[in-house]
């Protein structure tokens, strides 16, 4: 399908920003469909895999971690000019990761309690996703990517497919892999019904509650782009598995914490602790 | 890229590839002296040690993964060991060995990541393992299927090889059935034969004459590779239980780094595989060490770049270590002990890929975390990764900038740093002050 000569092949970019690196980890774990992908696309930039760092414009950039720094913030917008279909991948690029805590805490006291010298530390007071400072064309949940879902996208766009994911809940997918709800019959605080698909329901396939990782799903009572019911799985929690307020909280408030809705529904519950 | 100034000569390189994360070095020469070696890591910092407070301590096994894509069982193994201390948990038997048998997965997983993705091309003389599978497709493929082997390991005991979802306090939340073992040892024992041909395959390659006195650094327990338990041990002689470790190894800020430098006595030291197998090399399995026999590999290896055969032996290690576990599996009756929550503080050290990696956590009446303290191997290893370039720098000096500035690289690339960790992208710079 592609001309087998380099100059036509897709160029693709991989670029990190503040991140644990566990996404881009996901595209080396394509094993043998790596080497496949290096000779479908041209991978002109992926410091983390090749000393080969060859500048813009790219066909398709992969974006990993969320925008902590002025620098970084800059950055992102001279990716964005240089590149043709900008796709983040994972939590931290896609709604600001779990270094998003830090939005509602005082940055400068978090430094003094890391650093002995603080004034040496160069960080913004928030942590925000890619979006809240360009364009972005696609977006990839999930903590990390499930590579199969990047693997999908990525054949899409070669083939000119507009890429699209499943966004119901984890609980469709629970159901079809014929799983024992843990939310019921074990009684655990489970962020299944209100989180997006794609992860393969690995957490309640362990015996344990998910923990909204892959963000939050759409559609699930009203339909496509609109957010799920937190109310009602924040209420449940409360009253039917007592948790108290700030268990609550805390479990909206994670991974994928500052995302809406999932920020807001934490922080009704701060309110109340 | 460079510039000249009356004064000074910088070189600089906007980043050093093939290393987790982002950073920088300068180095500043005057005539034949090597001035100073600053290795900057600019990687944002994430403040996880100050977000963990006020978390709930079942939390921590989820959140402490995202420290790392790479080694996030690492980070799992020292916190649950380190809250199993504060609240009286002693974990046994089956359990014990499914924790060690998941951190073989990522040893696997990480070091043929690093063997032959991040660190081979430098020997054989490619930017990448995909530009070297262009030539050496088999080479390649046979890593990139070792790496899997110790994905698959992860995946199986903890649903998934990036950010593992089932350690928890006391055990795991599911615990495998034997049979599922048992699916695994087929491509466990080709990966053990691989493992060989890796080591052999290492051994060949043209090491810089380069022997350095190294303070190793790494745990030891006495019967066993350390992977989950023993005292940390020095070769200049200290030996120490976890909880002690703060009061020997202190960390300093500099000001050019995010990353928080360790020292032990004042001094750099060095951890990782280099320095876990000369301080471990008893305890190897008797393949391992015919394999190192056959090669006339000596221990204990000095030289840094000599990192990459360490880390090959490492592979065969865990992968004889898998198949030893497995085949004495018995299924625990439960998947994680009662946990019974008290106050106090807790501390643990246990073998990340790339080191030791120290958590300390202070737990409060309800399970609530109040303080926390992670130290990462990296920044352990920073001070010694600069003391080596110090003196490596200098048979430097009369080549190229760019030459300088890659040769420099592969020394960082030696120890597999892993930014991310640390704090992550490194940017070289040489600074020569003019010869008069």
């Amino acid at each position: 399908m592609f001309d087998p000569d380099e100059r036509q092949r897709p160029r693709l970019a991989v670029v990190k920003f503040a991140s644990c690196d566990g996404c881009q980890l996901s595209i080396l774990n394509l094993e043998e469909d790596l080497l496949a992908l290096g000779r479908m696309l041209d991978i002109a930039y992926f410091p983390e895999a090749s000393s080969d760092m060859r500048p813009g414009p790219y066909d398709i950039a992969l974006v990993e971690g969320s925008i902590t720094t002025a620098e970084d913030a800059h950055r992102i917008l001279a990716l964005r000019q240089q590149t043709k279909v900008l796709i983040t991948i994972g939590a931290c690029a896609t709604a600001g990761g779990i270094q998003a805590l830090r939005n509602w805490a005082d940055v400068e006291s978090f430094k003094r309690a890391v650093y002995p010298s603080p004034a040496y530390i160069q960080s913004l007071s928030t942590s925000t996703p890619i979006s809240e400072h360009v364009h972005v064309d696609f977006e990839l949940w999930g903590c990390p990517i499930d590579k199969g879902q990047l693997l999908r996208v990525i054949t899409d766009l070669l083939v000119g497919v507009q890429p699209r994911l499943p966004a119901d809940s984890v609980c469709l997918e629970c159901k079809r892999r014929g799983n024992v709800c843990v939310l019921v019959a074990k009684g655990l605080p489970c962020l299944g019904p209100v989180t997006r698909t794609g992860c393969g329901a690995i957490c309640p396939g362990m015996g344990r509650d998910c923990y909204g990782c892959f963000g939050p799903s759409e559609g699930a009572r009203k339909g496509p782009g609109l957010p799920p019911n937190t109310t009602s799985l924040a209420r449940h929690f409360h009253s039917e598995l007592q948790l108290v307020p700030i268990e609550v909280m805390r479990r909206f408030r994670g991974i994928n914490g500052y995302v809406s809705p999932f920020r807001a529904e934490s922080d009704i519950w701060e309110n109340k602790s | 890229m460079s510039e000249e100034t009356a004064q000074t000569r910088t070189i600089a390189v906007d980043m050093v590839a093939r290393v987790e994360g982002e950073g920088a070095l300068r180095v500043t020469v005057k005539g034949e002296t090597v001035q100073d070696v600053e290795l900057r890591i600019f990687e944002p910092p994430r403040f996880f040690e100050a977000f963990l407070r006020g978390r709930h301590y079942e939390e921590v096994p989820d959140i402490v993964a995202r420290i790392c894509g790479i080694c996030p069982v690492a980070y799992q193994m020292s916190a649950v060991h380190a809250l199993e201390w504060v609240f009286g948990l002693r974990i046994d038997g089956g359990l014990r060995d499914l924790r060690r048998l998941l951190y073989c997965g990522e040893w696997i997983e990480s070091h043929a990541l690093h063997v032959y993705m991040l660190q081979a091309p430098d020997f054989l003389g490619y930017e990448s393992g995909l530009a070297m599978a262009k030539d050496q497709a088999a080479v390649v493929t046979r890593g990139l299927r070792l790496k899997k082997a110790g994905n698959a390991i992860m995946t199986l005991l903890g649903g998934r090889s990036v950010h593992p979802v089932s350690v928890k306090v006391g055990g795991f939340s599911r615990v495998p059935l034997r049979r599922e073992l048992e699916g695994l040892k087929d491509e466990l024992l080709w990966a053990r034969d691989a493992a060989v041909e890796t080591v052999h395959w290492v051994a060949d390659f043209d090491y810089p004459e380069f022997a350095l006195d190294y303070n190793y650094v790494a745990l030891r327990h006495p019967n066993e590779y350390p992977f989950n338990e023993g005292r940390v041990v020095a070769s200049s002689g200290l030996q120490i239980s976890a909880s002690e470790f703060e009061q020997h190894f202190i960390e300093h800020q500099v000001d050019y780094s995010n990353a928080l430098h360790c020292k032990l006595q004042g001094s750099s030291y060095l951890v990782g595989p280099l320095a876990r197998l000369n301080l471990n090399q008893e305890h190897l399995t008797p393949l391992a060490r015919q394999v190192l026999a056959d090669r006339r590999i000596e221990l204990p290896l000095r030289n840094p770049f000599q990192g990459i055969i360490a880390r090959s032996v490492e592979i065969l290690y865990a992968l004889e270590e898998s198949l030893r576990l497995i085949e004495l599996y018995e299924s625990p009756s439960e998947p994680a002990l009662p946990v019974v929550v008290r106050p106090g503080t807790g501390m643990a050290c246990t073998e990340a890929p790339r080191g030791i990696l120290y958590h300390r956590y202070e737990v409060d009446v309800d399970g609530v975390i109040r303080d926390v303290k992670i130290v990462p191997p990296t920044s352990q290893n920073q001070a010694r990764i600069e003391q080596d370039l110090r003196l490596f720098m200098p048979r430097l000096l009369r080549l190229p900038d760019k030459g300088a500035a890659l040769a420099c690289e592969r020394i960082i690339r030696c120890y597999d740093p892993c930014i991310s960790c640390a704090t992550h992208f490194l940017n070289l710079e040489i600074k020569r002050e003019s010869i008069a």
